[in-house]
C-alpha cells in the first residue's frame, strides 16, 4: 500500500517532500521517489494523501499498483 | 547640461568603471549642482530612501538599477488558471517561467557573480516559480547566506499571499522591505474563476471555499505588512472579462490597507503555454484596454506602470534580461563579492540622477506652459539612463510616455516580438508587428532609424524622428511637444 509519482509529469517542485508527514519523498538523481516502504497513503494522519494533494499537476501522485 | 556625463557606451553592459569613473569627473556639467535628489516632491523622504534604488518600486529608479531573480522556492500552495507549472523555456519571457532552479548555495554563487560583474545591481527577489512564502525554508537560508555576503542588496520577494501572514515576523526579522502580493480579487466569485484551487491546513479547497481563504489570508498578510512598515506591492492580472472592472474595487481595498503601489499587469495567455486560461481561449488585454483601466484607477493606490512581466530568473535591467550569461554552467565554483564595481557605479549614478531631475522638471514646466488641450502619446526606443538612445531596429521594446496638460507621464511600454533589424535585415513583414505594437502612439523617438521604415511607420500615421538622439526621455519629449502645439512666437524664442 503506497502512493508513487508519474516522473514523466512531475514539475520536480518539492511540495510532496516536505508535506510528507512520512519522510517517504526524496529528490533522488533528477526526480522525486516515495520509498513504498514508508509510504502510510497518509492513513490516520490525513484524510487525503497529501503529496496529490498538494502536486500541482493531476494524476502525477497516485495510488501504486499492488 | 543634457549633454551625456557618461558616454552612452558606458550605459552598455559590461560597464567599464575606469571609463565610468573618468567620464563623471571629466567636467561637463557641473553635476553636483544641478539638483541633488530625485524625489519626487510628494514623497516622504524615508520612503524614497526605501525605494530610490528599486527598480520596480520607483520608475526612476529603473532606468539606472537592476534586479535579479533567483527561482530557488518552486513549490506552490495554490493553483492560478493562468499558470502552468510545467511550461519552461529559455526563450519565453514572462512570470513563473525559469530555465534552472537552484539550491540556495547555487543561488549564492549566482548572485555574487552577477554583483561582480553587473554594477546596475541592487535588488535580489524570488519570484517563482513556485511561493516564496510557502517554499520558506529555501526561501529563507538563500536570503540569510546572501545578505552576509552582500549587506546592502535589498531583499524582496514575491508570494500569493496564502502563507504570507505566517512569514511576517520572519520578513521584519530578515529586514526583507519590499513584498509583492498577487491579487486579483476581492470577491470569492470572481476568485473562483481565477483559482481553482488551493492547499491550505494540509488539506485541498476548491471554488469559492478557496477564493474565500484565499482573499482573507492576503488581506490579513497585507495589514500585517503595513503594520510592520514593510512596503508592499500589489500585483493584479487583468483578466478581460472576469476581473478587469473588478480591478478598481481591488485598488480600494489595498489602498485602505496601505498598499504602497499597484501593478496591473495584462494576462498572458498564449494557448502554446498550455494554461487554463489559454486553452480555454481567454484572451489577454489589449495596450489600450489595460491604459484605460491604468488611468481610471489614477487617484487611486499609485500605480507601477512600467513592469515587464519578467521571467523569474532575470537578471539586468527592468527591460532586458541577461540571464542566459549566468546560467548554472557558467558560475565558478568558488567566488568571493568584490564590491567596487556597485559602488563607482552608485556614486556616478547619484550624480547623473540629480541633472536627469533637473531636465525632466525642466520638460515638464515647458509642456505645461505650453499650455496646448492636446495629449501626445510618444514611444521611446531607451537602453537605460534615461536617455532616447537605442536603434530604432534594435528595439526589443519601446517606453510609452504621454505628454500633455498634465505635463509628461511614463504610461507604460511595448513589447516588440522580433526587432526590425534582427540579423541586420530589415524585414517588412516584422515592421507590421512593430507598427501594431505601437496602436495609438503618434511619434517615436529613437537614436537612428533607416529612412525605409521611417517611411512605412509614416505612411502607418507614425512619426518616428531621430532628432532628439541621446537627449535625455523627458527633454526630447518636451521639444517635440513645443514643435506640434507650441505658438510661434514660442516655437521661435526656443
Amino acid at each position: 500500500m503506497a502512493f508513487k509519482i508519474v516522473a514523466s509529469q512531475c514539475t520536480t517542485c518539492g511540495a510532496c517532500e516536505f508535506e510528507c508527514p512520512s519522510a517517504a519523498i526524496r529528490f533522488k538523481g533528477e526526480v522525486y521517489i516515495i520509498d513504498p516502504a514508508k509510504c502510510t497513503e497518509c492513513e490516520g494522519a490525513f484524510e487525503t494523501q497529501q503529496c496529490a494533494a498538494v502536486c500541482p499537476v493531476p494524476k502525477t501522485c497516485i495510488k501504486a499498483a499492488a | 547640461m543634457n549633454q551625456p556625463m557618461i558616454s552612452l557606451e558606458s550605459l552598455f553592459q559590461p560597464i567599464d568603471v575606469d571609463a565610468l569613473e573618468k567620464a563623471a569627473t571629466s567636467g561637463g556639467c557641473a553635476s553636483s549642482s544641478c539638483g541633488s535628489s530625485a524625489k519626487p516632491a510628494d514623497m516622504a523622504a524615508d520612503v524614497w530612501d526605501r525605494i530610490k534604488d528599486h527598480p520596480c518600486y520607483s520608475e526612476e529608479a529603473h532606468h539606472y538599477f537592476a534586479r535579479m531573480h533567483v527561482a530557488v522556492a518552486p513549490a506552490c500552495n495554490i493553483q492560478c488558471n493562468y499558470c502552468n507549472r510545467k511550461y519552461d523555456c529559455a526563450n519565453e519571457s514572462r512570470p513563473g517561467v525559469v530555465s534552472e532552479k537552484l539550491t540556495p548555495d547555487q543561488a549564492m554563487r549566482k548572485v555574487v557573480t552577477v554583483a561582480n560583474e553587473v554594477p546596475q545591481l541592487s535588488v535580489l527577489g524570488i519570484a517563482g516559480p513556485g511561493d516564496a512564502c510557502y517554499d520558506w525554508t529555501k526561501s529563507k537560508s538563500t536570503f540569510d547566506a546572501i545578505s552576509q555576503q552582500i549587506p546592502d542588496i535589498k531583499l524582496c520577494i514575491s508570494t500569493n499571499g496564502l502563507a504570507l501572514p505566517d512569514r511576517v515576523d520572519d520578513l521584519a526579522r530578515m529586514n526583507v522591505d519590499h513584498v509583492t502580493i498577487t491579487i486579483n480579487m476581492v470577491d470569492p466569485e470572481i476568485g473562483a474563476q481565477i483559482y481553482p484551487w488551493i492547499y491550505y491546513n494540509k488539506r485541498r479547497y476548491e471554488g469559492i471555499e478557496a477564493a474565500r481563504i484565499l482573499h482573507e489570508r492576503q488581506m490579513l498578510g497585507l495589514e500585517m505588512l503595513t503594520a510592520r512598515g514593510i512596503l508592499t506591492k500589489i500585483n493584479s492580472v487583468m483578466i478581460p472579462g472576469i476581473n478587469d472592472q473588478h480591478l478598481l474595487e481591488v485598488n480600494k481595498w489595498v489602498k485602505e490597507r496601505g498598499a504602497f503601489l499597484h501593478n496591473v499587469m495584462p494576462l498572458i495567455s498564449d494557448p502554446a503555454h498550455g494554461t487554463h486560461f489559454g486553452l480555454t481561449g481567454q484572451r489577454g488585454p489589449t495596450p489600450m484596454e489595460l491604459k484605460e483601466l491604468q488611468d481610471a484607477l489614477e487617484g487611486g493606490a499609485k500605480l507601477m506602470r512600467h513592469c515587464r512581466q519578467c521571467r523569474a530568473d532575470a537578471v539586468g535591467l527592468l527591460g532586458e534580461d541577461r540571464g542566459q550569461e549566468f546560467t548554472l554552467d557558467q558560475l565558478p565554483e568558488t567566488i568571493t563579492y568584490d564590491p567596487s564595481k556597485r559602488e563607482a557605479y552608485r556614486e556616478i549614478v547619484a550624480r547623473e540622477r540629480g541633472d536627469h531631475v533637473a531636465a525632466k522638471e525642466a520638460a515638464v514646466a515647458t509642456v505645461k506652459e505650453t499650455a496646448a488641450d492636446a495629449k501626445l502619446l510618444v514611444a521611446v526606443a531607451t537602453q537605460g539612463g534615461g536617455r532616447v538612445n537605442q536603434h530604432f531596429g534594435h528595439a526589443k521594446e519601446f517606453q510609452v510616455y504621454e505628454a500633455g496638460p498634465k505635463g509628461i507621464t511614463f504610461v507604460g511600454h511595448r513589447k516588440v516580438e522580433a526587432q526590425y533589424c534582427e540579423g541586420g535585415w530589415g524585414e517588412d513583414a516584422t515592421l507590421d508587428t512593430v507598427i501594431a505594437a505601437l496602436e495609438g502612439v503618434q511619434v517615436v523617438l529613437c537614436a537612428k532609424i533607416g529612412e525605409c521604415p521611417k517611411d512605412l511607420l509614416t505612411a502607418a500615421g507614425i512619426r518616428a524622428t531621430d532628432d532628439w538622439g541621446f537627449e535625455y526621455i523627458e527633454t526630447a519629449i518636451g521639444e517635440l511637444y513645443l514643435r506640434e502645439f507650441g505658438v510661434e512666437t514660442t516655437a521661435a524664442v526656443a
